[in-house]
């Protein structure tokens, strides 16, 4: 539900757009919050008014429409306004979009969960039809004509019959002062006529890429700003007992030393804390550093060693853990005896890693902070420097730069509360620069999990019973001492919702200690999830001595959508209405129908050491299918192929784009598959930079990747995210295929296959 | 006191020689265009060129570009956009952005050397440069549309 005012001489968006400009916002109201709705009747004498989303129209004709949300390359900056510019009938070069710093006034901000095209696409329509009839209504009233006789077509109003026109910059004064249309008055555009939802507008900031202008985090400056390079403690949770600095202050550029204070438990985003070196450059921070003399307490978490977690880990999955799902009887159907199959996965932590590492830039003065930060979500920031200061929120400015990648990271501020930390101590705006080594090793890391799966082989080799149980550090640690289960958002992502025709079924999970902060991660708990159930289902396959593909199919079963009552209560849906978008196992088939039909599955002939493998998987309301074809050495490592992955996330804004976050997928699926992976040692992360955290290399990427989209009108669905959960299994699937060889743990560097 | 040419302009620098070209070019002389990836030669996303070859700039002391003529991102397009440049624009090949300016940097040098370069010349050369948003298919295909173009 959403609501739209004329702010025009409203001041809401002082210094970005003209006093003369016309201006609408729209605020979108949660279903939870439908009751309070519609909202006051004047703006702005409410404190809860919160528009989304607003546009501009500068009386020289420039459009400008700000960017509430994140950019860190999954393209929001450039889809959510085409879709604006497409209803208001703009002409995408006229087009100018302005980032938003972190306001409350902006609703929601943090870019997460790939939900910004879905969460906004209706709103941004009704915002550029609304601008779009009060134009058309201006232009009627200044000819003194029907509005019915006149349109808008590319910045311009027309009256058809006397062939009259004018410039919508013409028009922007009188469209300030109309009445915003009533919403079911408002005409939108029939998708004939879209001029660039579902074309592809061209990346807004393609050009400033190409040519290194300064956009992101890293390249902030500000005059008299010094640079802060800190060395953290290498145990989470430790402290400074005493630092000797005086060969540090020796180096030429090294201004002096701060320690900044610890945590306080949980350690949500606040700084780890530790000493940072203050310099003139980045440099030599980064040299004042390695003079430093610590003597750290590393406190309890100095117990992490990865290797006895996991066996502990998988411990907790051999027995009966809580409930998550119960369908039928489990118990009674293994109890009948007969053919039984387990098998247990593993899947390490693993850090973002983006290219940009964590940086920032804060001024804080006279009890107010501003910032510059790649962040993904600026009113985080406002909260934890607010809350690490002792300011109120609304005396933190954050400024939002192109982010050099998130995948999660950047949704966490810790940085930046460095940043905003330093510069109260040493009076001065300071930039605070981690180097790949401090990202590495002080991520808020993707959760290690263990996986124990069990099932009951009756006709056909199809299950009769189905039990699963998932063990990992949850997220929520992050946020509440002495938190150890998974929450409904981490089990509703490939667990609770697995979408399997399997009458006597069991989700269960089991507790595990966090001792490293865990933190969302590009695709978050379908990466161990789906791996687990999408190679057991491989497995099933194999058992039956069935085709993978034939086999697959026959476990999604017959066409229907999941009924809602059969989830979990707490099962979130990624906040998505279930009635909009339910499980409908139509759509999982026909992706899986698509992968592996474009792969020619079956068809194509395969040589002694090739195999291909499948997953499917639907997450973030979207559905995803993916087949490889690995070919293996005479050295037994392996080789990716092509790669075939056909998508279904309902009605696509930008092809282009989209197509671009299928195939990134395919390549972050094959780091995770390959070669990544966070261990740790005494509570000390063992990994330091990409020799030792390895990422895919373009030798060592897909040889091809072919994305597939499926053409639909369902409401929009999610694409930065969903296409990496599929491609780890169908991988270590198309690897058995090949090799006889079944592989349960990632990455595959622990098999000797890379 | 160091000099060098940085996009053909003259520069001297009387700092640290042993800080790394990267920082010289971010820091001192404003020039953020080249990237802070690693800091040790692994990723790439420093690249410049010295009298014309790729070098990771993460890695190269100033003292070591005295006297040479150092090209980055920023200069590249100086004189209109280079075609290398195009294609990555034509092929859309950046999301987050941020390793680009290297991969160009790396891409350009990469085609003085192999004018028509085979997916083997492409995996050997571009191997020393990561991209985490994971844009290399679209980055073999751009380097060799601008194959074709400087041909």
């Amino acid at each position: 539900m959403s609501r739209i005012w004329n702010l025009s001489r409203r001041g809401f968006l002082q210094g970005v757009v003209s006093t003369g400009a016309f201006v609408l916002g729209i605020r979108l109201v949660p279903e939870a919050l439908w009751a309070d709705a519609p909202g006051p009747a004047d703006p702005l004498s409410s404190t809860a008014f919160h528009p989304n989303v607003f546009v501009g129209l500068e009386p020289d004709g420039t459009v400008v429409i700000v960017a509430a949300r994140s950019e860190m390359g999954t393209g929001s900056r450039t889809s959510l306004p085409a879709i604006v510019a497409d209803e208001m009938e703009a002409d995408w070069r006229r087009v100018r979009v302005e980032q938003a710093i972190g306001d409350a006034k902006y609703g929601e901000q943090n870019t997460d969960g790939s939900h910004s095209v879905r969460s906004f696409f209706g709103a941004m329509r009704e915002t550029g039809a609304s601008a779009r009839t009060m134009l058309v209504q201006a232009g009627a009233e200044q000819w003194n004509v029907p509005v019915s006789e006149c349109e808008a077509s590319l910045h311009t109003v027309i009256h058809r019959p006397s062939g009259r026109s004018a410039g919508y910059g013409s028009l922007a004064a009188a469209a300030a002062k109309l009445p915003v249309p009533a919403k079911e008055s408002l005409k939108l555009k029939p998708r004939s006529a879209w001029r660039y939802i579902g074309k592809d507008a061209s990346f807004y900031d393609l050009e400033s890429i190409c040519t290194g202008k300064p956009l992101y985090g890293m390249d902030a400056q500000v005059d008299g700003m010094v640079y802060a390079s800190i060395e953290h403690p290498p145990v989470l949770g430790g402290k400074v007992a005493s630092c000797d600095d005086t060969d540090a202050l020796k180096l030429p550029g090294v201004r002096q030393t701060v320690t900044i204070d610890p945590f306080k438990p949980p350690h949500q985003f606040q700084p780890l804390g530790g000493v940072a070196v203050i310099a003139d450059n980045t440099w030599a921070a980064f040299q004042g550093r390695q003079k430093l003399k610590i003597n750290w307490d590393n406190g309890p978490n100095a117990v992490y060693e990865s290797k006895a977690f996991r066996k502990e880990m998988e411990d907790t999955a051999r027995k009966p853990c809580k409930v998550a799902l119960n369908r039928g009887d489990v118990d009674a159907e293994f109890g009948k005896g007969g053919k039984v199959l387990e098998s247990e996965y593993y899947v390490p932590h693993l850090a973002h890693a983006s290219m940009e590492p964590p940086v920032a830039l804060a001024h804080y003065r006279d009890g107010k902070v501003e910032a510059w930060a790649p962040t993904q979500d600026p009113q985080a920031v406002q909260e934890t420097v607010g809350k690490v200061l002792g300011i109120p929120k609304e005396n933190v400015i954050c400024h939002v730069t192109l982010l050099g990648g998130g995948f999660g990271r950047k949704s966490k501020p810790d940085y930046v509360a460095e940043a905003a930390v330093l510069s109260k101590k040493v009076g001065r705006p300071v930039k605070v620069v981690w180097t790949r080594e401090d990202d590495i090793k002080f991520g808020y890391y993707h959760s290690v999990a263990a996986m124990y799966l069990k099932a009951a082989l009756g006709e056909n080799g199809m299950p009769t019973a189905w039990l699963q149980r998932s063990v990992f550090p949850p997220i929520g640690s992050t946020f509440e001492l002495n938190k150890t289960y998974g929450d409904g958002g981490e089990l509703g992502m490939g667990w609770t919702d697995i979408p399997f025709a399997v009458a006597n079924l069991r989700a269960e999970n089991g507790p595990a200690t966090a001792h490293v902060r865990i933190g969302w991660f590009r695709s978050v708990a379908n990466i161990y999830h789906a791996f687990a159930v999408q190679s057991f289902a491989d497995e099933l396959a194999h058992a039956a001595g069935r085709d993978s593909v034939e086999y697959l199919l026959a476990l999604i079963g017959p066409d229907r959508v999941i009924e809602k009552k059969a989830l979990p209560a707490d099962y979130d849906n990624m906040g998505g209405a279930y009635d909009d978008y339910p499980i409908d196992t139509a759509r999982l088939r026909r992706v899986t129908e698509i992968a592996a039909e474009q792969a020619g599955w079956g068809k194509r002939k395969l040589q002694p050491g090739q195999g291909m493998g499948i997953a499917v998987h639907r997450s973030f309301l979207t559905y995803v299918a993916t087949v490889v074809q690995v070919q293996m050495d005479d050295k037994g490592k392996v080789h990716i192929g092509r790669v075939d992955t056909a998508a279904d996330l309902g009605l696509i804004v930008s092809p282009a784009n989209v197509r671009n976050q299928f195939e990134g997928a395919a390549v972050f699926g094959a780091s995770l598959a390959l070669c990544s992976e966070i261990t740790a040692s005494g509570g000390v992360i063992n990994q330091s930079n990409f020799q030792d955290y390895r990422l895919c290399r373009i030798n060592e990427a897909p040889a091809e990747i072919h994305v597939h989209l499926v053409e639909s009108d369902a409401p929009p669905a999610g694409a930065g995210e969903p296409g990496v959960p599929p491609f780890a299994p169908a991988l270590c699937n198309a690897i058995f295929a090949a090799t006889g060889r079944r592989i349960r743990e990632l990455p595959l560097t622990r098999s000797n296959l890379v | 006191m160091i000099q060098l040419k940085v996009n053909h302009a003259a520069h001297s620098f009387d700092g640290d020689p042993e800080m790394p070209l990267l920082w010289y070019l971010r820091d001192i002389l404003g020039l953020t265009g080249a990237k802070y990836g690693c800091g040790v030669g692994l990723c790439g996303a420093c690249t410049v060129h010295q009298n014309g070859e790729a070098i990771r700039s993460c890695l190269t002391p100033v003292k070591a570009a005295a006297g040479s003529e150092i090209a980055t991102i920023e200069g590249l397009g100086a004189q209109g956009l280079h075609p290398v440049q195009k294609a990555w624009m034509a092929h859309n090949v950046p999301q987050c952005g941020y390793c680009q300016a290297g991969q160009i940097m790396q891409a350009v040098a990469l085609l003085k050397q192999k004018p028509r370069p085979t997916d083997q010349d492409i995996d050997h050369l571009m191997a020393g440069n990561i991209c985490r948003c994971g844009t290399y298919q679209r980055i073999r295909g751009a380097i060799k549309a601008a194959a074709g173009e400087i041909a």
